[in-house]
């Protein structure tokens, strides 16, 4: 791990009203279940209007900041390409780049003032990003609400979790009447991620 | 073990202490906080409707012997400063703890002015948490410390001590009896003849905090190599513990008073004493004033924003990690105003009559972004109303153009209403538009006297907007539905070409708060990309940009209709899918 202290930092990043809060509250609780400390670092209020938005997950043994510095985070959990790109930085050397495959025009380029970038997939790729048809495959596994618990399940093969911890936490943690989209999500997530690794 | 932010901790902290009554104005990052009071049994709270009235509702109850939580952010604690100045000379009867709010790097704030220096100004102890365990602990405890010293006290956090989840351990709620009241003008009545004793006893209890500050439970120094010493607290603390392992740390827990002869000790340990803090130099003047030696750091520190472990080390001339550089040229992300909005038009119509707009504190602030670009000022809550006046007096007998305050339901409830009853008095002209979307949005949709609901929806009444405007003067008051284009234009155009004071009132809900959709609206074949629907700044519009025709997004259109008003071609059509929530 590459902060000076021990513990694993996962930053999560997207357009406000994309999941990232309940993904951040879920990956946090799974690393509670696993006795870690952890930290969930969160930004509420102006920022939230569709605005870009992260969220820093920390955990370990001990956790002192809340913050992620540029190369220093282990995991980055990208809920949009230009997101990925804008946080591209904070990603430490041989951290694991998870990005859902999806293009979210903000502002500025819808009323023509700015272009979105070029290649942003090839360039992610060749950054060794994971891309994954999260949107896709939430819709699937039954809702397109759940493209955080599918890019959740696709970061649970890089954490030292058991997958029956990860389950219990979604099946307590997600609103009731969609706990089974929910895990169908994460098991679609999780699947995506292991044949890419294989 | 749970996890809980900063403000949670903080409202499980009041309760555990027997707290009963909370009081407050929303505001991030402190909203939360009184939110999650307002859940527990037993207690009572409400939104009031400003800092003042919220720390003066509190210092009533704790006065008749109940211990009170006051919450607010930052700039709150200005609105409330007259209160709590006095407060700090009367003392309390039940305990009074004051959540201060802090926001450096302005994440959903005018300014990042430190609250630490309201401790020092007013004499009110400061204890300052650096995660949601010390946050619990720290308010629980503030309620005895601040019925021992007979004062209220102040709990700060920042923005990521308010909202960061930490491990806290829960604990029982303390049983605690209401103190008997009794009349006591000398304690109670701020007059002269009372004041001036009760201001020798403020300065008794000086001494006795700063004595107090010496030993007290928040404090502590943790040692680690003697070459560096750093002073420092709340989230910055955990910046520096992170970033600089081998230093020594005099980490503070209460920022008021500072303990001066436990820093001198710990600088006298070291071979170099730093102060890091963030967005401030309160503690750096606070060190210094003891006539302790601060160091310099290798590279500054940043003056402003928030702190990070790698701004730490940068300071202190350490390597960071390697790292990517941010591609060049990426399109920015700013917040927008929702789809369907029901500001969105009245901005619209005030760019197209170029009046001088006004604006206040909310989501409306977003209408001073491109594409509408429709707001010249902000600066405080309830401004834009008492600014409108100042624009209309230094532009009498000028030719100007029209000049337009814009203030949201509650902000109006606030503050602007004390604005125009000023403006109103002083026989002041222009125009007033209150967006009323039923709601306190930006915060996340509380209840405000306007809407009649409360905290923990108790019964209410929902004010009469136009009749509280029209019982100040105001003959010209309308009622406007902001999502028709023509009936917001023909509202603007006849307000501004008369010199009377006009107020209009633009209601329609927020549409976070009823959450339905009608089928979304979609472009024909008949655009001529002329460009003029994306001016509105509607998230769901996109220009092409080849070929510079316009598209509506299924998904994020939720069918106001707004658009199609602005279409000289009628190619914006509504498509006849359902109605769904």
């Amino acid at each position: 791990m590459s902060n000076s202290s021990n513990a694993t930092t996962v930053l999560l990043c997207g357009v406000g009203g994309q999941g990232t809060i309940l993904a951040a509250d879920l990956l946090a609780h799974a690393a509670l279940e696993a006795g870690a400390s952890v930290k969930v670092s969160e930004i509420h209020g102006m920022a939230q209007r569709g605005g870009a938005v992260t969220t820093v997950v920390r955990f370990g043994d001990e956790v002192s900041s809340m913050v992620c510095d540029p190369g220093t985070a282990d995991c980055v959990v990208s809920f949009e390409t230009t997101e990925a790109l804008r946080n591209l930085s904070f990603l430490a050397e041989g951290g694991y780049l998870l990005v859902a495959d999806e293009a979210i025009k903000p502002l500025p380029v819808a009323t023509g003032k700015a272009s979105m970038p070029a290649h942003a997939r090839e360039t992610l790729a060749d950054r060794g990003a994971t891309l994954i048809p999260a949107g896709d495959l939430a819709r699937e596994a039954g809702s397109a609400k759940s493209t955080n618990v599918v890019l959740l399940g696709a970061l649970s093969t890089r954490l030292p979790f058991p997958v029956e911890a990860w389950e219990r936490v979604v099946a307590d943690r997600v609103p009731p009447k969609t706990v089974d989209a929910n895990l169908a999500a994460f098991r679609a997530g999780r699947a995506f991620a292991d044949g890419e690794g294989a | 073990m749970e996890l809980m932010s900063g403000n949670e901790a903080i409202a499980q902290g009041a309760w555990e202490a027997g707290a009963h009554i909370g009081v407050a104005y929303p505001g991030t990052p402190s909203t939360e906080t009184l939110e999650a009071f307002a859940k527990k049994d037993g207690v009572y709270a409400e939104w009031c409707v400003n800092e003042k009235v919220a720390v003066e509702v509190g210092i009533g109850a704790s006065a008749a012997g109940a211990r009170v939580l006051s919450t607010m952010k930052h700039v709150g604690v200005n609105v409330a400063a007259d209160p709590l100045f006095t407060a700090a000379y009367t003392g309390v009867g039940g305990g009074m703890v004051v959540l201060a709010a802090d926001d450096p790097g302005m994440y959903s704030s005018q300014n990042e002015q430190d609250s630490h220096y309201y401790a020092r100004a007013a004499h009110i102890p400061m204890l300052d948490p650096a995660d949601s365990a010390e946050a619990l602990r720290f308010t629980r405890e503030a309620y005895q410390l601040s019925e021992r010293f007979d004062v209220p006290v102040f709990i700060r956090s920042s923005v990521r001590v308010s909202h960061t989840k930490t491990p806290v351990e829960p604990g029982p709620r303390a049983s605690v009896e209401l103190k008997p009241y009794e009349k006591d003008a000398g304690k109670w009545v701020m007059m002269p003849a009372f004041a001036k004793p009760r201001r020798k006893v403020q300065l008794e209890r000086i001494e006795a905090l700063n004595a107090w500050a010496e030993d007290c439970p928040y404090n502590r120094v943790e040692r680690r190599g003697t070459a560096a010493g750093v002073v420092c607290a709340g989230a910055a603390y955990q910046h520096v513990v992170e970033a600089l392992p081998e230093a020594s740390v005099f980490k503070l827990g209460c920022t008021w008073p500072l303990p001066a002869e436990a820093l001198r000790s710990f600088a006298d340990s070291v071979d170099e004493l730093y102060v890091v803090e963030e967005a401030s130099e309160y503690l750096t003047e606070g060190v210094r004033s003891l006539g302790i030696e601060v160091s310099g750091f290798a590279n500054l520190l940043p003056r402003d924003g928030e702190l990070s472990p790698g701004l730490v080390r940068a300071a202190f001339g350490l390597k960071e990690p390697e790292h990517e550089d941010t591609p060049a040229g990426l399109p920015g992300r700013p917040p927008a105003l929702c789809p369907g909005c029901p500001h969105r038009l009245v901005f619209k119509e005030l760019t197209r009559i170029k009046a001088i707009v006004t604006g206040d504190i909310g989501c409306y602030t977003l209408g001073a972004l491109p594409p509408l670009s429709a707001m010249d000022t902000c600066v405080d809550m309830g401004a834009s109303v008492s600014m409108a006046h100042g624009f209309e007096l230094a532009l009498a007998n000028t030719e100007h153009r029209p000049v337009v305050a814009v203030i949201g339901d509650s902000t109006f409830a606030h503050s602007g209403l004390s604005s125009l009853i000023s403006t109103v008095y002083n026989r002041g002209g222009g125009t007033v538009c209150v967006l009323d979307n039923r709601t306190t949005a930006m915060t996340g949709r509380q209840g405000n006297p306007f809407n009649g609901e409360t905290l923990q929806k108790r019964p209410s009444r929902e004010l009469d907007l136009e009749g509280v405007v029209r019982s100040l003067g105001v003959e010209d008051v309308r009622t406007i539905d902001p999502h028709d284009a023509k009936a917001v234009r023909g509202a603007l155009k006849s307000a501004t070409s008369s010199s009377e004071l006009s107020v209009l009132v633009f209601r329609a809900p927020c549409v976070l708060l009823e959450r339905t959709r009608k089928p979304a609206y979609t472009v024909t074949g008949a655009c001529t990309a002329c460009g003029v629907c994306p001016t509105l700044g509607c998230p769901a519009i996109a220009k092409d940009a080849e070929t510079g025709r316009a598209d509506i997004d299924p998904g994020l259109c939720i069918g106001c209709g707004q658009c199609a008003q602005y279409c000289a071609f009628n190619a914006i059509e509504q498509t006849e899918g359902s109605s769904h929530e």
